[in-house]
């Protein structure tokens, strides 16, 4: 964050990734040329080879297919003129938002909740082991025919995607405080309310801020999913349906490039939430940061 | 009379009686007996060492004392009132007896400063604004000038039980109660801390209740060490230290220091090895 740009250029971590980063294009490249620059016959015996061996030559994939990197950049260049990319951004992005918000809402005082109330475990724990197991993605019938719109059915499916693992990281995270913290400040004359908020919820907070985390990839993982099988959702405003629905229309439309710049999108997306995530985790938990 | 020694100053605060003291834990099948008709009495500023192996159930009496854990029967009495009884089996725990924890509790979340004036503000007994000013003045005057803001994971362990001690005196306690608190320290550590615990306690004086398994540890710092038998737990043989207060780090090489070593290293060794062959058993 605060790292002066000298100390990242100097720094050995940062060269090997970019290293890294440059070899996988510039090999994917290649690959994807390679019609180009190889001859197909090349692949003649090793084809029959695998023939003899029952291997049908249908069955073995070939990067030729997929488009290049270069030819990549340049759909991408020539989308980001239209609104319809900057509108799939944003549908999918509100859809994680209102989900992971609803999630991280309901999530934290259930969980708390949980920890802190042996009744309310009781009661509450066991329906809630019993959905847990549910992917998330399974809810998506169900969730379209509930939810009025379907703009709620999949934000709704997000939702589950953050909930389970906030509530879990919450629970688990309260119930392994440090038993002497609670006698250290119970000694000291805190009421339960002080204990509550001077121990439970920050002893909490790095679970909280794990549990998000975690939530928040997976809620990636389910919107993008969730936009694929629903159709994207609202239509008639002509607009696109959030960046799952953008990579399959581009798929039935042929337009293999853009199905490409569709999972970079969601790459660079999931992991900007990520970072901002570990960024505010690291300014609310500012003691986990010595050493 | 030296100022130093229990009683002799206007000290009148702090005693603690234990009475007959028997804590079971109920188990599958026998009870399993923690504490055996302990009784042991502390003079109020003295600094009481109990020494024991591991496991012998030393805790489960500071336990008692501190108000975490019910007792079975007897009783346990600090300056004419009842802490814990058979009626009553479980104290209250209070600010007039803090617990020094083996592993620590400060507060990882709060910094030091923050950490020292929690009792009080807690309590109400003083505002945050008077609190700040009394922990940073007691926080000094214990050598950690300059960590204030600190975190207690930025600084050093030997500093971590300095902060938690200063903590635990900000309350103004009748007893602190320490269980091991040095255990997890190196031994050059250990000895700076032993005679910055002394310096601790020469400015403000409580009953030092301090659970060890270290004799030399033990007949350093106290003025009475208590010698238990291991599971159940019970004094087996009570020593007065006839060093006087105040001691630093040259006590050790005395003639006395060594007598008194070798007067209760047979009966430290004795249970140390009943507990280890308790454990080969269980094992």
């Amino acid at each position: 964050m605060r790292k002066p740009l000298r100390s990242l250029l100097s720094s050995p971590v940062f060269w090997r990734g970019a290293v890294s980063i440059v070899a996988f294009v510039i090999l994917w490249e290649l690959g994807a040329r390679s019609k180009q620059w190889m001859a197909p016959e090349l692949f003649v015996p090793l084809k029959e080879m695998l023939g003899a061996m029952g291997f049908k030559k249908d069955y073995l994939p070939w990067i030729g297919v997929v488009p290049a990197p270069s030819t990549v950049l340049i759909a991408w260049i020539a989308v980001l003129g239209q609104g319809g990319y900057w509108q799939s951004w944003y549908m999918s992005l509100f859809r994680v938002m209102s989900g992971f918000v609803a999630a991280m809402l309901i999530g934290i005082p259930f969980g708390l909740l949980l920890a802190v109330s042996r009744t309310a475990q009781g009661i509450g724990f066991p329906v809630f082991e019993v959905l847990r197991p549910i992917p998330p993605l399974a809810w998506v019938p169900a969730s379209i025919i509930f939810w009025p719109t379907q703009e709620l059915a999949i934000s709704f499916v997000t939702f589950l995607g953050a909930f389970y693992t906030i509530v879990i990281n919450v629970l688990g995270g309260a119930r392994s405080i440090d038993l002497h913290y609670f006698q250290a400040a119970q000694s000291m004359g805190s009421s339960q309310w002080d204990i509550f908020r001077r121990v439970i919820l920050p002893g909490t907070l790095p679970s909280i801020v794990v549990g998000s985390a975690v939530g928040m990839g997976i809620t990636w993982e389910v919107v993008v999913a969730a936009e694929m099988i629903s159709g994207g959702g609202s239509q008639q405003s002509g607009a696109g349906g959030g960046l799952g629905f953008f990579i399959w229309s581009s798929y039935v439309g042929g337009s293999y490039e853009q199905i490409v710049v569709g999972m970079i999108s969601i790459g660079i997306a999931g992991f900007a939430s990520s970072e901002l995530l570990r960024w505010l985790g690291r300014y609310v938990t500012p003691w986990l940061r010595v050493r | 009379m030296d100022m130093h020694q229990p009683g002799a100053a206007a000290l009148t605060r702090g005693r603690i009686l234990i009475e007959d003291v028997v804590k079971t834990y109920p188990t599958e099948g026998a009870a399993v007996m923690a504490v055996d008709h302990c009784s042991l009495e502390i003079e109020a500023g003295e600094i009481c060492m109990i020494v024991g192996p591991s496991g012998c159930g030393k805790t489960t009496l500071l336990n008692a004392i501190a108000g975490f854990h019910a007792i079975t029967s007897g009783r346990i009495v600090m300056d004419g009132e009842t802490l814990c009884s058979a009626e009553k089996p479980k104290a209250e725990p209070g600010p007039d007896r803090i617990v020094v924890f083996q592993n620590g509790a400060l507060f990882p979340w709060k910094n030091n400063l923050e950490n020292v004036i929690f009792g009080p503000v807690m309590q109400g007994k003083l505002a945050r604004k008077q609190a700040i000013d009394k922990g940073r003045a007691m926080m000094a005057d214990a050598g950690l000038a300059g960590v204030e803001r600190n975190y207690p994971g930025e600084v050093s362990s030997g500093m971590r039980r300095r902060v938690e001690i200063v903590r635990a005196l900000m309350n103004d306690p009748k007893a602190l109660l320490l269980d091991e608190p040095y255990r997890a320290l190196d031994s050059l550590t250990k000895s700076v801390m032993h005679e910055a615990l002394l310096e601790i306690y020469y400015k403000n004086k409580v009953t030092i209740f301090f659970i060890t398994h270290d004799l030399e540890e033990a007949i350093f710092l106290g003025h009475k060490v208590a010698i238990m038998t291991t599971r159940p737990c019970r004094p087996k043989k009570v020593l007065t230290v006839d060093i006087a207060h105040p001691r630093d780090y040259s006590v050790l090489t005395t003639k006395r220091f060594r007598e008194l070593i070798e007067e209760t290293s047979e009966a430290v060794h004795e249970e140390a090895l009943k507990a280890f062959q308790a454990g080969e058993r269980e094992g």
